[in-house]
């Protein structure tokens, strides 16, 4: 799930004004931008590369590694099979407000593939000095420069603070892995803090978490046998119980997926939890 | 969307689950005909949260005049924060034994979740508590689905004799019935036996998942309202997600983890935020009408606009928040930190027509927003 200049990146959705933006800013950072999909504009070139009927046409002409998706909710759950279908090795669906039964069907048949999803409801991945994946502000030196931190979030915009402060205390990023804010997402806060653990370009990883659910505490019980240094902010200290904070996923009901069962758990695998996104510097200046 | 086991019972029912015979009532008068007609009842107040019994808003009933008091007892009734409008006045089920069935999305496995306990009755998470072998599990394959002969597996040794191809038949449509409505989860407890042997569901809950309403649309408009202040709803009438806090440090930000972020920072240096809200994701282009929300909070004193623009561009956010300032004409002071995609155009903006300099680091702007709202000088 770290993206690499080498990967073949389809984006479905590629001729939308969304899909128009942010293919434009990939392919100017140096993402490989292979092909786009949309079944009515089959045929012809967008962005100087060829749109397809489907992902399984793309992988017949030519082929990729990675699709991105600017598709829809409701049109999402096809998409995203299409891409399966035609062997995606991992598909990033940026999407928001997927219905989740359609979420677990697009996971059942990844399983059965062996793809990777990311999302829905990520902004992406990033990998800075090579290429990005997604509506990361990946181009912003002032956010992201090439360095030996990873960075694993379920928000964007929060993702986006952390890597900026990162940037201002001096240090770069290895990855950046955006495994969405939804409550059913392929990609857990464990399964991205594992491919951090498992890159040899990356030395220290931020687990960049909010309330609700059970993934930081999932991914404290990976990071209790980790070596390399792991920090960790988690947004919603502040929310009160029982309200959805913006993020389906944000969400505390009684004890479970309160602010401070995450840090308790996070705290006792060994990881230093910060109380704001600012003290990362400083942190990481003890570890490094 | 929760939705209240009046509106439940009849989905229960359409997909082949007994449910005892009833009708909802909302006065005292239609409660007592109720009962008339079917005999023997429960009266149970309609509210969206669990504990109801213990909290005195379900009463059983001999006669009609029993049944009329015990709605005059529950109509009204302020039940958890929700006020009892109307009361489901249900024939009384001569019960066997007490099951506990239900289907939900486990977000761990990121797969549908059938549950079965032979121990119904109590909430499940006690039941976890107190005997969590007493709970079956089957996670789905939702390509594969699950029907009679998976259920009568997961529920083999666990069930009254006789009963259990019924109570096998009856996960296999509870799981049909949640997959057709797209549940988050579908809960029966008690699921009774009877005493000659048949299998009625005595309550149910039902959670609706919010992003396939536009596809349940006969339900839709048929769920319980989440408790919402006027502001709030003023928010919903706008598509946005505003959540009302009793500060005075009023909020606009981009993204769910950002503005649970600076709320957070506002409270870690000793302010209180006035709200949530935030516009990003598809919202981003609304900072004209959530800037209206905010300040329409009487007790807002200052404001932070704390942006990390990624798909959400910082220009079209701050271009929205400009021209509602310029509009608005607010008396409060601002704070801003804004970063990320479209930033250069956004800062030189808030430069050019506000005559205010961003702040480069959150914390500074959430700082001088708790002193402005102090009073004291920037």
């Amino acid at each position: 799930m770290i993206v690499r200049t080498s990967d073949r990146v389809l984006v479905q959705g590629i001729t939308g004004k969304q899909g128009t933006f942010w293919t434009e800013r990939m392919q100017d950072y140096g993402t490989n931008v292979v092909g786009g999909v949309n079944p009515k504009k089959a045929g012809t070139t967008h962005l100087g590369v060829p749109v397809h009927g489907s992902a399984r046409a793309a992988a017949n002409n030519g082929g990729f590694d990675v699709s991105v998706l600017f598709i829809p909710p409701l049109m999402a759950r096809d998409a995203a099979l299409d891409a399966i279908d035609a062997g995606a090795r991992t598909i990033v669906v940026l999407t928001e407000f997927i219905p989740v039964h359609d979420v677990m069907t697009v996971l059942s048949a990844a399983r059965a593939r062996g793809a990777c999803v990311v999302g829905p409801n990520t902004a992406g991945l990033v990998t800075p000095g090579e290429c990005f994946v997604g509506i990361m502000p990946g181009f912003n030196t002032n956010i992201f420069v090439p360095g030996r931190v990873g960075v694993v979030s379920r928000s964007g915009s929060l993702g986006t603070l952390l890597c900026l402060n990162i940037v201002q205390a001096g240090y770069g990023q290895s990855a950046f892995i955006g495994i969405g804010g939804d409550p059913v997402s392929g990609t857990s806060t464990r399964d991205a803090l594992q491919a951090l653990d498992e890159d040899h370009r990356t030395d220290a990883v931020v687990i960049v978490g909010e309330i609700g659910g059970s993934k930081e505490e999932e991914a404290a019980e990976y990071a209790a046998n980790m070596r390399k240094p792991v920090f960790a902010f988690i947004a919603g200290g502040s929310a009160p119980a029982g309200k959805k904070m913006g993020h389906a996923g944000a969400i505390v009901m009684g004890e479970r997926g309160t602010h401070a069962s995450k840090c308790a758990a996070l705290k006792a695998a060994g990881v230093t939890v910060l109380d704001l996104p600012s003290q990362i510097g400083a942190a990481l200046r003890g570890a490094l | 969307m929760n939705f209240e086991e009046h509106v439940a019972k009849p989905l229960l029912r359409e997909a082949g689950i007994a449910v005892p015979a009833g009708g909802v009532a909302e006065t005292v008068a239609a409660a007592r005909d109720l009962a008339a007609a079917i005999g023997p009842v429960v009266v149970k107040a309609q509210v969206p949260t669990g504990k109801r019994g213990k909290a005195g808003g379900i009463k059983v009933a001999g006669t009609p005049d029993e049944a009329a008091a015990a709605a005059a007892d529950i109509l009204g009734m302020e039940i958890a924060g929700h006020r009892v409008a109307r009361v489901l006045v249900e024939a009384r089920v001569d019960i066997a034994q007490e099951l506990y069935a239900a289907v939900l999305n486990d977000t761990v496995g990121g797969c549908p979740l059938v549950m079965f306990s032979a121990k119904g009755g109590m909430d499940i998470e006690d039941l976890a508590a107190a005997d969590p072998g007493a709970i079956r599990r089957h996670m789905v394959d939702i390509a594969e689905g699950f029907g009679t002969a998976q259920a009568e597996a997961l529920i083999a040794d666990a069930t009254p004799t006789g009963a259990t191809r019924a109570i096998a038949e009856t996960l296999a449509a509870l799981y049909a019935l949640y997959r057709a409505r797209d549940a988050e989860l579908l809960e029966i407890n008690p699921l009774a036996v009877t005493g000659d042997g048949a299998v009625i569901a005595l309550d149910c809950k039902l959670v609706l998942d919010d992003s396939a309403l536009v596809r349940q649309a006969d339900l839709a408009d048929r769920g319980a309202p989440e408790p919402a202040t006027a502001l709030e709803r003023r928010g919903q009438d706008h598509g946005l997600r505003y959540i009302e806090l009793d500060g005075d440090v009023g909020i606009l930000a981009n993204g769910a983890g950002l503005t649970m972020t600076t709320m957070d920072a506002v409270t870690h240096f000793g302010g209180r935020p006035a709200n949530f809200l935030e516009i990003g994701g598809e919202a981003y282009t609304k900072a004209v009408p959530a800037l209206g929300l905010v300040l329409a909070n009487p007790r807002v004193k200052s404001l932070v606009v704390n942006f990390c623009g990624a798909f959400a561009r910082c220009d079209v956010m701050t271009g929205g928040v400009v021209e509602a300032w310029e509009t608005l004409k607010p008396e409060i002071p601002v704070f801003f930190s804004i970063h990320g995609t479209g930033e250069d155009e956004a800062i030189a903006m808030v430069r050019a027509r506000l005559g205010l300099e961003p702040f480069d680091v959150m914390d500074e702007a959430v700082k001088a927003a708790i002193r402005a709202a102090r009073g004291e000088r920037a």
